[in-house]
């Protein structure tokens, strides 16, 4: 590949203590793939998504995106730079509605002025028409049936329209970069496909969305990332198309134990 | 026309709009229960009265009577927003002559503006703040100090309240901005304590015995003279009273404002998950010192013009068991229901007024008060509805 990398992480190290969640991790994530990161529980793959969005600090190494440093930056510079993500267990706003937790997304595109917020009510009310519509559009995409519900608590919704909503709530802004952690966790697997082709279908909109996904469904990853990353205790131990990561020896040994 | 916005097309029939009379019959009974109340002495009679209530209210809550009301009010809110108004003045003016009642309702006024800005603060924001008595006490004495010493206009004096309170509020919050948990609680607490301290040991201030204020005058006009219009004679209770409703109802447009903005959605987020919301770009700190500093302005205002109506402020008036009985307001009417918060206030200042028999022991009342809410009915008398924009709007 000649493109230059859109996220770039050269030597990332995260220790917990005397525990390396991530040591010296480097990946390139190219504009325009899906690059699946898998690997046993506890090798490190979340907390990649942690240390990217400045949910933790990193210890040693340098995370480029889009061409800007964002090492050590706060989660609210990287949104604002572009990368949204969701939460391996699902971290909405229950007792909002459906509607105030795609918003939320939406932060950097709603007028956050005291003066604006209450006095101009007015012009309050183009941007809530406005923003009304996007959300809508958006989540009919993924379940016409939800659209009409925008307003009732997310508390209310099974599992599989929860992760519909986070990934709404993540697409809303169009990032350049989405950061899925688990989408599938807590659902059937008729439900997760159902999902993925809906996360598709979106990211054919957004002129190929780049999509990092973290994964156990290994049905999932074949199907839809073009590479794989595979992380075993905070190192990475394999990369490729995903069979040719599965047919590796050390990957195999990293999930099944080594052979005696 | 022919060419309709396809995504503006209506799906389903719109529900009908909730009519107005369950509203207007709730304050109706209200208005008439209170006057009722409010013009009993008698001990036992009272007692029955307020047993009532509770029953009424229980009944009411089992026969499914609060939905409609709740509705009503959700959907209707201009309308009966304006009969609430005039249901204190009818009340108000029931009680035209009588310093006693008039003091009590003003007082219920100015608590209400103040359970508002606490309201903000923990209902919204989440930040908890137990010194609520000490920022409405930095009013009441910004009052005493500005109207002895110096010519700057009482309404103006408001104002200085409301923005001393806001000040020392955030310069008390901003060591704790970058924390979590409930570190904002632990330094409300000791502020709390401190300022009472600090008000008792400082000379300047009058030390425990207080300071006189001096009663509010605009444009030359003294509130502390009593009115007679054409022969009806009036308190001189009703000025503050008319100015009281004023800031509530100023200060009611205003959290209801901000609930219904990107920023009460932005406080609402931050207090529901904080590490989600800042991965979408919001700043806790912001938005803590925000509402932190807005609910106090509130309060401050509040207690500036208590202190013009009580005219005397001392520091065992704004101590830590008062802050707690702000915070008992906001849990029994409903965490971030102004709604909620102006009914509880009703209770908690009139009935200790009422019932003089229980004056010793209204804080074992309140305990109990607040732990048979929390057991009954944990979200409060009138729980928060989920968040809407626009009242009465539908999708």
């Amino acid at each position: 590949m000649t493109k230059t990398p859109l996220l770039q992480a050269r030597g990332l190290t995260k220790r917990f203590g005397g525990v390396v969640a991530l040591g010296d991790f480097n990946v390139d994530v190219h504009p325009g793939e899906i690059l699946g990161l898998i690997g046993p529980n506890g090798s490190g793959k979340t907390t990649f998504f942690n240390v990217v969005t400045g949910i933790y600090g990193i210890d040693a190494g340098k995370i480029a995106f889009d061409g800007a440093d964002i090492t050590g930056a706060s989660p609210q510079a990287v949104y604002h730079a572009g990368i949204a993500r969701t939460f391996q267990r699902s971290r909405l706003s229950l007792p909002l509605s459906i509607f105030d937790n795609i918003m939320i997304g939406n932060h950097k595109r709603l007028d956050q002025g005291l003066w604006f917020n209450l006095m101009r009510r007015k012009a309050f009310r183009r941007q809530f028409d406005e923003s009304y519509r996007a959300s809508r559009a958006l989540v009919e995409v993924f379940e016409p049936r939800l659209a009409d519900k925008l307003f009732e608590p997310v508390g209310n919704l099974p599992m599989i329209d929860r992760r519909r909503i986070e990934i709404c709530r993540a697409l809303i802004n169009e990032p350049k970069l989405l950061l899925l952690d688990e989408p599938s966790a807590g659902m059937t697997h008729d439900e997760t496909s159902e999902l993925m082709n809906d996360i598709l279908q979106v990211r054919d909109k957004h002129n190929r969305l780049t999509i990092v996904l973290v994964e156990h469904e290994m049905g999932v990853i074949e199907r839809i990332t073009d590479r794989c990353v595979v992380l075993n205790f905070g190192r990475k131990i394999a990369e490729g198309r995903y069979r040719e990561v599965a047919a590796d020896r050390q990957v195999q040994e990293a999930y099944l134990g080594a052979a005696a | 026309m022919a060419e309709a916005d396809p995504q503006a097309a209506p799906r389903v029939a719109p529900k009908p709009r909730a009519s107005l009379w369950p509203g207007v019959a709730a304050l109706v009974v209200a208005t008439a229960y209170l006057i009722t109340l409010l013009a009993v002495e008698r001990q036992q009679l009272i007692m029955g009265l307020l047993a009532l209530a509770i029953v009424a209210f229980v009944a009411a809550s089992w026969l499914g009577l609060l939905a409609p009301v709740i509705r009503s009010f959700a959907q209707r809110e201009r309308a009966l927003g304006a009969l609430a108004i005039l249901a204190v003045l009818a009340v108000a003016g029931y009680f035209r002559e009588d310093h006693f009642v008039l003091l009590l309702l003003v007082t219920v006024l100015l608590y209400t503006v103040a359970c508002l800005g606490l309201n903000i603060q923990f209902g919204y924001a989440g930040v908890l703040n137990f010194a609520g008595a000490s920022f409405f006490g930095i009013g009441a004495y910004t009052s005493a100090v500005l109207n002895a010493h110096t010519v700057v206009p009482h309404l103006v004096v408001l104002l200085v309240g409301g923005l001393l309170a806001a000040l020392i509020g955030s310069l008390l919050l901003l060591p704790v901005l970058r924390t979590r948990g409930h570190y904002a609680a632990l330094v409300t607490i000791a502020f709390a304590l401190l300022l009472k301290t600090f008000l008792e040991v400082n000379d300047v201030l009058g030390g425990p015995q207080g300071l006189q204020v001096r009663g509010m005058q605009v444009l030359g006009w003294s509130f502390n003279d009593n009115i007679s219009i054409g022969g009806i004679e009036l308190s001189f209770y009703m000025s503050y009273l008319a100015l009281s409703m004023l800031l509530l109802v100023g200060a009611f447009i205003l959290v209801l404002r901000l609930e219904r903005s990107w920023i009460g959605l932005n406080l609402d987020a931050m207090r529901l998950d904080e590490t989600a919301a800042s991965c979408f770009g919001l700043n806790p700190a912001r938005w803590k010192i925000t509402a932190f500093t807005l609910g106090n302005f509130l309060i401050g205002i509040a207690g500036a013009l208590f202190g013009m109506v009580g005219g005397f402020v001392a520091p065992n008036n704004y101590t830590f068991a008062d802050s707690l009985i702000l915070v008992s307001i906001l849990l029994l009417g409903g965490i971030g229901s102004p709604w909620g918060v102006a009914v509880a206030t009703v209770i908690v200042v009139v009935v200790p007024e009422k019932l003089q028999t229980i004056q010793e022991y209204r804080f074992l009342l309140y305990a109990l008060l607040v732990i048979v809410v929390l057991l009954f009915r944990p979200e409060g008398l009138l729980p928060r509805p989920v968040r809407r924009y626009f009242p009465g709007w539908r999708q």
